[in-house]
């Protein structure tokens, strides 16, 4: 650019324009290069889980399904079922399996499945990440051939159907996240069931009738904007203090005529995780309702309508929009949260659905810790498969918050 | 109401010495202004001179503004209405404000219309209410078929008439207007023009406006409004509307109308 001195007192030389442009270059760059650090981030964490939670693993029999018959188990009846189960099993378990249910009244699925867990008994003794596995497979299958002569390899998911259902249990290859997912349902709901009327409550309490010029409102305020901050370990400790310990009776159901709870079970953990998520849902619908249009309430009120009457016809509708959608990514945190759980008490090991609020209970993110500081390798697979269920539970919360969202918001117009 | 000593007060509505605070800044001093029912009363000036701050003072909106502050008395029915027994939701309901801004409802047009008396206990008919308060706003001929519609789907001068007619429906004795025509075209405007002439046989209005050519047009009486060097709004000259804009008392006035400032 070749512009004359200027007069007007504005400059108009070629370098300051070049220089202020290339200023916004170098802040374009910055910023994409912060978003592709982010999303390399975020592509790596996925990449982890996904190269565990599926790959080669090396298989071997209790007794080779080749030698109990000539033909493919699942061609076979359910008679010539049985037969194998008394043949190759102890007469007590025999006897036992019978008295839980006639194997005679069971089908032939059900007695397949009976001699492949019982009799055939599959056993996972290596697994490889998937990388390694597309990788080196011919080394794999070397070293298998060598080290377990009668195992075979094979490609399997650790994420699947059964993984999803069963219960827990202490092979990796028959562990399952079922008791876990509806333990982080049970505690989920009941944070919900405490935090969604508190909250709300609160919030039309410090926004439409405390008066933010007095002092105290002002303390309660900032406390509450302070507690959302708070560690989640904190909230543990205080459920521990508070739910398990000095509300014990109340916890444990043992004032409800419930007796021979533990008061550390989904009422105290949900309880905790309700107070957990209870400040940001207070805040977020302090700012539904701050968003809703002040021409609206002054609508309301010029016709004559009380305080109450507008917040119950105009503010609350207007802002239910944003304190659903805001409630619900406050769910998934609480979905997420592992530390308050260790503290107030969560099982590792549960063989038993919880069926109740008194129950004991386990949650998807212990598992998850639990089954990453296990020793062995086929734990860290099904950790992987773990975190991917709970990646998606929150990702499906998330999708159907967004979608909430655009609907309400269509409707209102 | 309680009755009060001043019986023989005729106004609709009277301002006594009546200065209003934000916090510490004084927005308006010493108004005294008598409203004459069954008319139509314009309030004019300059922005900032506290036009909208007056006429919120009649139906103690300004009550919801944080640091608002009254001092003085305005006189309803011969009534203070900031004495401290006077419940500001009863006064609301009989001096009704439509505002700058249309701001219906985001409901049906016919809630927009019931929903004001059935707040306010309102038990005779409703949809009766709704054909004649939208008749009244010069609405219902428009509406009639989509009664069940969203107010917001209605254009921006519909939307105002039917906060006019949603106002009519509570039955008001006052109906304050905060400019009410400021974000109309100029043929939405005529009509609401038109509509307060007619609504003046029944109703006393008072209209803040910007517009010298509306409040010249469409009103009875004129008060003028300007800041003082403190920027606090004072009332210069009030009267009859034809005398405030051809023949007025104060210079003030008269270099505002003839636009010399402002």
């Amino acid at each position: 650019m070749n512009v004359e001195p200027s007069e007007n007192g504005y400059s108009h030389s070629s370098a300051f324009f070049q220089r202020r442009y290339v200023i916004g270059i170098i802040w374009n760059k910055i910023l994409l290069i912060s978003t592709i650090i982010g999303i390399i981030a975020l592509f790596t964490l996925l990449l982890t889980v996904i190269n565990q939670s599926i790959g080669l693993v090396a298989v071997e029999y209790k007794i080779n399904p080749s030698l109990l018959s000539n033909v493919p188990l699942e061609d076979l009846t359910s008679q010539e079922l049985i037969t194998i189960l008394q043949d190759n099993l102890t007469s007590y378990r025999f006897r036992t399996l019978n008295r839980e249910k006639p194997l005679l009244s069971r089908s032939q699925t059900e007695l397949l499945e009976l001699v492949n867990e019982k009799v055939v008994d599959p056993k996972i003794i290596a697994s490889w990440y998937l990388i390694p596995s597309i990788t080196q497979k011919n080394q794999i299958s070397e070293f298998v051939k060598e080290k377990y002569p009668n195992a075979f390899l094979k490609f399997y998911s650790w994420l699947n159907w059964n993984f999803i259902v069963r219960s827990m249990s202490s092979r990796p290859e028959l562990a399952g996240v079922r008791i876990a997912i509806k333990g982080s349902a049970f505690i989920v709901l009941i944070a919900i069931f405490l935090a969604l009327p508190l909250g709300v409550g609160a919030a039309i309490y410090l926004e439409e009738y405390a008066h933010p010029s007095r002092w105290i409102n002002r303390i309660i305020q900032t406390n509450i904007d302070n507690l959302a901050g708070v560690p989640s370990i904190i909230y543990g400790i205080l459920g521990l203090a508070v739910f398990v310990r000095a509300l014990s009776p109340i916890t444990s159901g043992s004032i409800f005529g419930f007796e021979g709870n533990t008061s550390r079970n989904i009422l105290s953990a949900g309880f905790t995780m309700g107070l957990l998520i209870l400040p940001m849902f207070i805040i977020n619908a302090q700012e539904a309702i701050r968003s809703v249009p002040v021409s609206l309430r002054y609508a309301s009120y010029s016709l004559g309508a009380t305080k109450w009457q507008t917040i119950w016809s105009h503010v609350l509708p207007s802002a239910m929009t944003g304190i659903l959608t805001g409630s619900i990514l406050a769910i998934s945190r609480a979905l997420g949260e592992t530390a308050p759980l260790i503290v107030v008490g969560a099982s590792t090991y549960i063989t038993s659905d919880p069926k109740g609020p008194f129950s004991g209970f386990s949650a998807l993110p212990i598992l998850i810790y639990n089954w990453t500081t296990r020793p062995q390798d086929q734990f860290r697979n099904i950790a992987a498969a773990a975190i991917i269920v709970l990646l998606i539970i929150l990702l499906t919360i998330n999708a159907f918050a967004i979608i909430l969202r655009n609907r309400l918001s269509e409707k209102r117009i | 109401m309680k009755s009060s000593n001043n019986k023989n007060n005729h106004y609709a509505i009277e301002t006594r010495e009546l200065n209003i605070y934000y916090g510490n800044f004084r927005a308006v001093k010493d108004v005294q202004l008598q409203v004459n029912p069954k008319k139509i009363t314009a309030i004019i000036g300059p922005s900032g001179c506290g036009k909208t701050t007056v006429l919120r003072a009649f139906n103690r909106m300004n009550d919801l503004i944080l640091n608002a502050r009254i001092e003085g008395q305005v006189l309803f029915h011969g009534q203070n209405i900031y004495e401290k027994d006077v419940d500001p939701v009863q006064i609301r309901r009989k001096i009704g404000m439509v505002f700058q801004k249309p701001n219906p409802f985001p409901k049906s047009i016919y809630e927009n219309i019931t929903w004001g008396a059935r707040v306010n206990g309102y038990e005779g008919n409703l949809d009766q209410l709704v054909e004649e308060s939208l008749t009244q706003a010069a609405l219902w001929e428009e509406v009639k078929d989509n009664l069940n519609k969203s107010a917001l789907a209605l254009s921006g001068g519909q939307q105002q008439r039917l906060c006019i007619a949603r106002t009519i429906a509570v039955k008001p004795e006052i109906i304050l207007m905060d400019e009410p025509c400021s974000a109309l075209d100029p043929i939405a405007t005529l009509k609401i023009e038109e509509l307060m002439r007619v609504l003046s046989k029944q109703y006393t209005i008072i209209i803040v406006t910007h517009n010298m050519q509306q409040a010249a047009r469409a009103s009875d009486y004129t008060a003028f409004f300007t800041m003082d060097e403190d920027r606090t709004g004072v009332m210069v000259e009030y009267g009859l509307t034809d005398q405030i804009f051809t023949n007025p008392k104060q210079k003030l006035t008269e270099d505002y109308i003839t636009g010399r400032y402002g």
